[in-house]
């Protein structure tokens, strides 16, 4: 049975699932759909689908789910308190950084209603601007105040080495996982509560011992890459254009998206499609001039003497031979007797 | 001194006189209060228009050609100025239209001036803080939409159809026409006033310039032919003219000068000029090389006979002497064409040449394929056009002229063309014209009483008996007559077909559009279904031997082109001179590449190979 449904040899499955994904993607709606809470405007449809096929390495609104154990995902206020956690902040949200030139100092002053709002205390201020000072003195200041004095260390005159901590200083986290911002409390259809926030950290937000690594998600595909491997990537690729595809109440068989990412991920890492990825790398110098920047790769052909074998369709549709699919790669096998 | 300017400006209104910039003034809300003032007392020009921006604090004063105004009641403090007193002394004659403008009753208002007024649609919801008054309540629309009728009970976006389909119209496009020499007319054969008219179409006095006819219109569907937007039309009603047109197409010819003294000579060409069509070709012309008015002309005819001197001097016969070998170069018709030659024009080009204008005359009958719409954004092609003895008639022996689907009606909304269709049979049952004007035209009240009256069902519906079995059809069916119009789209100046036929010159491929018979153009998507199915053959079918297939010699020792020697009547390879080539097959334009990519330095060579 499952023999009758094989497709036939010489088919053109790579032209019928561009065909299969480019017929819906006309009709795509500029629609966006809402998440709750988390980064309003989460591109779906055709910017998405772009992005996913480009392998970009961020997408433009990174996304991360991130469920718990059995222990904290019960309850909604255990599951508010981990996101607290997690959540990240930094220095310059909660304090100003101020350059005392004249004192060679650094003085960060604590805001009172944003630390409040954000629950940071004056501790947790005060241990980041000592990670970022490093062996610099940090004094305890007026007003919720820490001063940093900034002395003088090789070649570089203080004044420049003032300017970069104090860069550093406001991009410091003091509490929370860095990348991880607007971190929510979601319910599932089943009941249970999970994290969702915008970015990504796999690595760290998994070393918390409330997360279940086991079901952390992202719909960054290159964090997963980098995180999981080429399989898991492939598959998120996968999960990914198939998301697009339902939330416009789009059927694509699977199979075609299947071949889609396989054919971006055959090489154990993620290749976009067009000039750069998977269209730049085809075998045929003609196939590849037909695309796109035809004279760079017909002068290259010729400094590297390349030959073109003819393999590909449009190799073979521009010297006007009988294309290599369907009925034209049917051969002959057995020689008549004379 | 400039910064000394701008502090004197600063704070002040600007004052702009049909977009130059004039000066200042300090008040500007009152200046423009008291200009107003004044050009409603008369003494100041009413065709002026002001405007005050009043956050730019800038008065645009407009006085220039081109404007479109309109004209408004002047209110003031809530008060009408057309008192019942004036409208007394108006309804009797006593004050015309300009006298209301000059006593400041009425006046005109441009598109800038709009903007500071505050207008009330109806004399009851006047406040003091209305400063005009709309005229008529159908004054909102436009010119083409002040002529549709019952653009209430239509669906917005029908609306602007209607609108767009008015202005491809066919019908009397001017009634000087017949003095014209247009390049491309039409005018229709029996051109009808409607039977519902509006306020605008009236004023617009459009019923000079009609352009369409009061069909019959029966709404049912017709054993498919009028599926999807399709209509049928009744044979014998365009068998006496209905819907029908006279296409008129002006061909012109001009003496072109050329440097060096020489010019074209409008004559019949002798059979020693280059390029001579035969004597066949040139049976139309008269003596001065023109064609003769009312002769009938089909296909690839010459209208206007015209030599050229020679493209070079250097034509030298065999003995020497400079041969005067002058250069066919008249007009013919388009190919495919026919009609009637209708006027022909001898004048003087601005060049201060002699110029040919030629009127050409034909007619188009209504045929299948051809597109009508009625006002209500209605569009339909001819699905099927059936004898009048096959049509369903109804007991009194109508038979509808075109036949409606009822499915155009519900999801487009266009109540109006109902509404009309009652209006037409009222009108017609009663004698007159049916106001249709938008919000105060005759209501469906009005429409089933004077139906009622003819002794007609007041809904429009009638019994209606199938022409081809004689009985009769088990619904009523809703009839009248509807105002259609006949639109510029017809299939006898579209239709284009072609097997084989001109190629392109540089790349040997068939010739694109209409115009130069081309073909059509098997595109990229259509390639990819193909390659999709898997059908080779095909492929290579239409993108080889059906285009630009030629054959050429490649040589089987370098891989370059080979050429033909005539000489030795061999083909050689020119790049290595070796005999060794053999024929191969390949689309002109792999030629044309190769010989591009030669062209930038880079020798591309086609190395041959036993086919498996």
């Amino acid at each position: 049975m499952a023999k009758k449904e094989t497709i036939n040899p010489y088919s053109a499955v790579g032209i019928v699932a561009a065909q299969s994904l480019g017929e819906p993607g006309t009709q795509m709606t500029m629609r966006t759909f809402h998440y709750a809470g988390v980064a309003e405007h989460v591109p779906t449809g055709l910017p998405r689908l772009i992005e996913l096929v480009d392998a970009k390495k961020e997408p433009k609104k990174p996304l991360i789910n991130i469920y718990l154990k059995s222990a904290h995902s019960r309850s909604e206020a255990k599951a508010a308190e981990f996101a607290d956690k997690i959540e990240s902040v930094h220095l310059s949200e909660v304090a100003d950084v101020r350059e005392e030139m004249w004192k060679k100092n650094i003085v960060v002053r604590i805001r009172p209603e944003d630390a409040k709002a954000l629950r940071v205390t004056s501790a947790m201020v005060e241990k980041a601007v000592k990670k970022a000072a490093g062996a610099l003195e940090v004094e305890k200041g007026e007003e919720r105040a820490f001063v940093v004095k900034v002395r003088k260390e090789g070649d570089e005159p203080v004044l420049k080495s003032l300017r970069k901590l104090t860069g550093k200083l406001g991009k410091t986290l003091v509490k929370g996982i860095a990348g991880i911002k607007k971190a929510v409390v979601v319910r599932d259809a089943e009941g249970e509560y999970f994290v969702r926030a915008s970015g990504f950290n796999i690595k760290e937000v998994s070393a918390h011992e409330e997360v279940d690594a086991s079901r952390i998600y992202t719909n960054n595909v290159m964090e997963i890459l980098k995180v999981f491997g080429i399989e898991a990537a492939r598959k998120s690729l996968e999960m990914e254009v198939k998301q697009v595809m339902d939330l416009q109440n789009l059927a694509v068989d699977p199979r075609h998206i299947m071949l889609l990412t396989d054919a971006m991920c055959a090489d154990g890492k993620v290749k976009s499609i067009g000039r750069h990825g998977l269209s730049g790398e085809k075998a045929g110098v003609l196939g590849r001039a037909a695309f796109e920047e035809t004279i760079k790769h017909l002068v290259n052909a010729a400094v590297t003497a390349e030959e073109d074998n003819l393999v590909g369709v449009t190799e073979n549709i521009i010297v006007g031979q009988t294309i290599p699919i369907g009925t034209g790669k049917i051969r002959l096998r057995m020689k008549a007797k004379k | 001194m400039a910064e000394e300017k701008k502090k004197r400006k600063r704070g002040k209104c600007a004052i702009y006189v049909n977009g130059n910039l004039v000066g200042f003034h300090a008040d500007g809300a009152g200046l423009v209060q008291r200009m107003r003032e004044k050009r409603r007392v008369n003494e100041l020009n009413y065709e002026t228009n002001t405007y005050y921006n009043e956050r730019a604090n800038e008065i645009h004063i407009n006085t220039d050609a081109g404007r479109v105004r309109k004209p408004y009641v002047v209110v003031e403090n809530g008060k009408s100025r057309l008192t019942p007193e004036i409208l007394k002394k108006v309804e009797a004659g006593q004050l015309t239209w300009e006298h209301l403008i000059k006593m400041g009753v009425i006046e005109y208002l441009d598109a800038e001036e709009e903007e500071n007024t505050y207008i009330a649609m109806t004399e009851e919801e006047l406040t003091p803080e209305h400063t005009h008054l709309e005229s008529v309540l159908s004054a909102i629309f436009g010119i083409t939409s002040s002529m549709l009728p019952y653009p209430e009970h239509n669906s917005g976006p029908r609306i602007t159809m209607a609108c767009s389909m008015t202005k491809q119209s066919l019908g009397v496009y001017a009634n000087n026409f017949s003095q014209r020499f247009d390049t491309r007319a039409y005018i229709m054969y029996y051109p009808q006033q409607p039977l519902v008219q509006t306020d605008g179409y009236k004023v617009l006095d459009m019923k000079k310039k009609a352009a369409g006819q009061n069909f019959v219109v029966a709404i049912t569907t017709y054993k498919g032919y009028n599926m999807g937007d399709g209509v049928v039309v009744n044979r014998s009603a365009i068998d006496r003219g209905l819907g029908r047109v006279m296409m008129f197409k002006t061909y012109d010819s001009e003496e072109r000068l050329y440097p060096g003294g020489q010019k074209d000579k409008i004559e019949i060409p002798g059979p020693d000029t280059v390029g001579f069509r035969g004597e066949e070709a040139y049976r139309h012309l008269d003596d001065d090389g023109v064609v003769h008015p009312e002769s009938k002309v089909e296909g690839k005819v010459v209208l206007v006979g015209k030599t050229s001197p020679p493209r070079f001097l250097e034509e030298i016969s065999v003995f020497g002497v400079v041969e005067e070998k002058k250069r066919e170069s008249s007009l013919s018709m388009k190919s495919g064409e026919k009609g009637v030659v209708d006027s022909v024009m001898v004048t003087e080009a601005p060049s201060g040449n002699r110029l040919v204008k030629i009127r050409m005359r034909g007619e188009k009958v209504p045929e299948v394929g051809d597109k009508f719409a009625s006002r209500h954004g209605q569009k339909g092609v001819v699905g099927l056009m059936l004898p009048e003895e096959d049509m369903p008639f109804t007991k009194d022996g109508i038979v509808p002229d075109l036949i409606l689907n009822p499915h155009a009606i519900p999801s487009r909304m266009t109540a109006g063309h109902l509404l009309e269709t009652l209006g037409g049979k009222a009108a017609s049952m009663k004698g007159g014209i049916m106001d249709g004007t938008a919000f105060t035209g005759n209501t469906e009240e009005d429409y089933a009483k004077a139906l009622k009256e003819a002794g007609l069902d007041e809904h429009g519906e009638e019994w209606v008996y199938d022409g081809v079995t004689g009985k009769r059809i088990k619904m009523k069916l809703f009839i009248g007559p509807i105002y259609y119009q006949r639109l510029h789209h017809l299939v006898s100046n579209k239709m284009h077909a072609r097997s084989r036929g001109p190629v392109q010159l540089l790349t040997l491929q068939p010739t694109e559009g209409r115009a130069r018979e081309g073909g059509l153009r098997f595109g990229e998507m259509e390639r990819d279904c193909l390659i999709g199915y898997g059908a080779s053959m095909v492929v290579r079918e239409r993108l080889l031997e059906e285009s630009d297939k030629t054959r050429q010699y490649v040589c089987q020792e370098c891989g370059m082109l080979a050429h033909h020697d005539v000489v030795k009547n061999k083909y050689l390879c020119s790049l290595c001179g070796s005999s060794d080539v053999v024929p191969i097959e390949m689309s002109y334009a792999f030629k044309l590449l190769l010989g591009e990519i030669r062209s930038m330095f880079i020798l591309p060579r086609i190395l041959l190979k036993e086919k498996a």
